[in-house]
């Protein structure tokens, strides 16, 4: 079967510095990738060229076999995108926010009602449906922003730090969101967070300047670092570590 | 459509979810009347007609119209919305169109706010209703083609001041190339072709007729392609600067 979502050499140049240089890969139906790396080593820029909100200079992405540049319409629909800091609409209510999204997306009338109560459902909305988003926490804003890339039952999910600024109990329960899920769409997420590998990645990737550098299960992953029994932490240091570190 | 009809509809109820579009309402309204009876003399000249209303609109447009297209673009950009709006199932196009559609309600809002001045002069005299009908109609188009250049410099920044500074100085250029002090400075040193090429770029001549009821093909035509050329303009600012 076709992979669900995938990149081909994608490359993003901002004048002289290339932000991705050269990023493949496939995340098929059922997989959850976790998309790893440190700050500035490509890994929004590269959502967002997955996402079709910027253009690669080279390469393309494919979403359920769209090219995301040449047919962005069709392409769309099947994607749920969490842009970086989950950004909305801050004068809207939630409620209102996520009617415009499901409105965007062509489900009014009742398919609509019933798209926003599912995910109001799923993400823990209900109580606050009324409130203006600006008024809201971090977490609660980062739910609004999952409520609207889950609205449309979209086959690719591209999740931009999804549990970021969330609590203990916010990040168990949408890690329990995403798990129920991925059984058949494909899934990136990207994070910080190495416990998050374990708790719900089928598979991560790790990029570093622009380039994948590791690409596995997070037992695959653990074994590419330093001693006899190294933490995913300890391999993410050590794969990712400045060029003058790896010298020494 | 449906797509283009939901962003008018939720940029229109962003501007009535601030206290700002209030009070632009407010100083619009105001300031409207203030020209018409004070600086137009509407009682001294002893005409029953909006001329001295619709004389100074453009002026008015000039600096209150930016402040209606500044926030269309600016700031999608500055909260970082522009990633979630752009990757919805939506052309550029289709928002920039939804957009400055919503920037045409306000401003018909604005101008209906000014009503009163028509059932003013209705009451003192028998005003030719025709000519005004055309004039509130050409008002309104004229805010149609301040909308487009407002929000192609909305376009360019994430700085709701720079946009607004922006789409004024842009205005400026149009409303007075027609004005005879631009005109005079040119004609001292370019062709006269060169100087009715620039007064037909200006607002001012093309908005003249329209004041006066007529609605000449030049004019029409004008206001057309201008919309058009700036709102294309746009569309091509919003895609070039996605990333920045």
């Amino acid at each position: 079967m076709a992979a669900l979502l995938e990149l081909n050499n994608l490359v993003k140049r901002f004048q002289a510095f290339t932000a991705v240089n050269g990023i493949s890969l496939q995340v098929q139906a059922g997989e959850v990738l976790g998309f790893l790396g440190p700050n500035g080593a490509g890994k929004s820029t590269t959502m967002k060229m997955a996402a079709g909100f910027l253009a690669p200079d080279e390469g393309s992405a494919r979403i359920c076999g769209v090219d995301v540049v040449a047919q962005p319409d069709l392409a769309r629909q099947h994607l749920g995108y969490l842009p970086e800091g989950a950004p909305a609409y801050g004068e809207m209510s939630v409620a209102a926010f996520l009617k415009f999204c499901a409105r965007m997306r062509g489900l009014t009338g009742s398919a609509g009602s019933e798209a926003i109560d599912k995910a109001v459902r799923r993400t823990e909305l209900g109580g606050v449906l009324d409130q203006p988003i600006e008024t809201m926490s971090k977490g609660f804003k980062r739910r609004v922003g999952l409520a609207q890339a889950i609205l449309h039952e979209p086959k690719v999910l591209i999740l931009d730090e999804p549990t970021d600024g969330l609590d203990p109990n916010q990040k168990h329960h949408v890690r329990q969101l995403i798990l129920d899920m991925s059984p058949d769409r494909a899934i990136v997420i990207s994070t910080h967070i190495l416990e998050e590998v374990d708790a719900v990645c089928s598979r991560a990737v790790i990029i570093d300047q622009g380039a994948i550098v590791a690409d596995g299960t997070a037992d695959s992953l653990r074994k590419l670092g330093p001693g006899k029994s190294p933490t995913l932490e300890q391999a993410f240091r050590h794969i990712t570590s400045a060029p003058a570190d790896k010298v020494a | 459509m449906s797509r283009i009809l939901a962003i008018f509809q939720r940029e229109l109820a962003g501007y009535f979810n601030t206290p700002i579009a209030y009070v632009f309402l407010v100083i619009f309204v105001m300031l409207s009347g203030l020209f018409t009876f004070y600086v137009g003399n509407l009682y001294e000249r002893g005409a029953a007609d909006l001329q001295p209303f619709f004389i100074y609109l453009p002026w008015l447009f000039l600096i209150l119209v930016p402040a209606i297209s500044m926030r269309l673009w600016s700031e999608e950009r500055r909260s970082g919305t522009i990633e979630l709006l752009m990757t919805l199932p939506v052309t550029v196009w289709q928002a920039v169109i939804g957009k400055w559609l919503a920037g045409v309600a306000f401003v018909a809002v604005a101008l209906a706010g000014t009503l009163p001045l028509w059932a003013t002069v209705n009451y003192l005299g028998s005003p030719d209703n025709g000519v005004i009908a055309v004039s509130y109609l050409g008002a309104l188009a004229l805010g149609g083609v301040f909308l487009a250049i407002g929000s192609c410099m909305s376009a360019l920044t994430s700085n709701q001041v720079v946009a607004f500074v922006l789409a004024v100085a842009a205005g400026f250029v149009f409303v007075t190339s027609g004005t005879p002090i631009v005109l005079n400075a040119v004609r001292a040193i370019a062709p006269e072709a060169v100087v009715s090429g620039i007064a037909a770029l200006s607002m001012l001549t093309q908005y003249d007729g329209l004041t006066r009821g007529l609605i000449e093909l030049p004019a029409v035509v004008w206001t057309v392609s201008m919309t058009a050329f700036w709102l294309l303009a746009t569309v091509v600012a919003v895609d070039l600067r996605k990333a920045g």
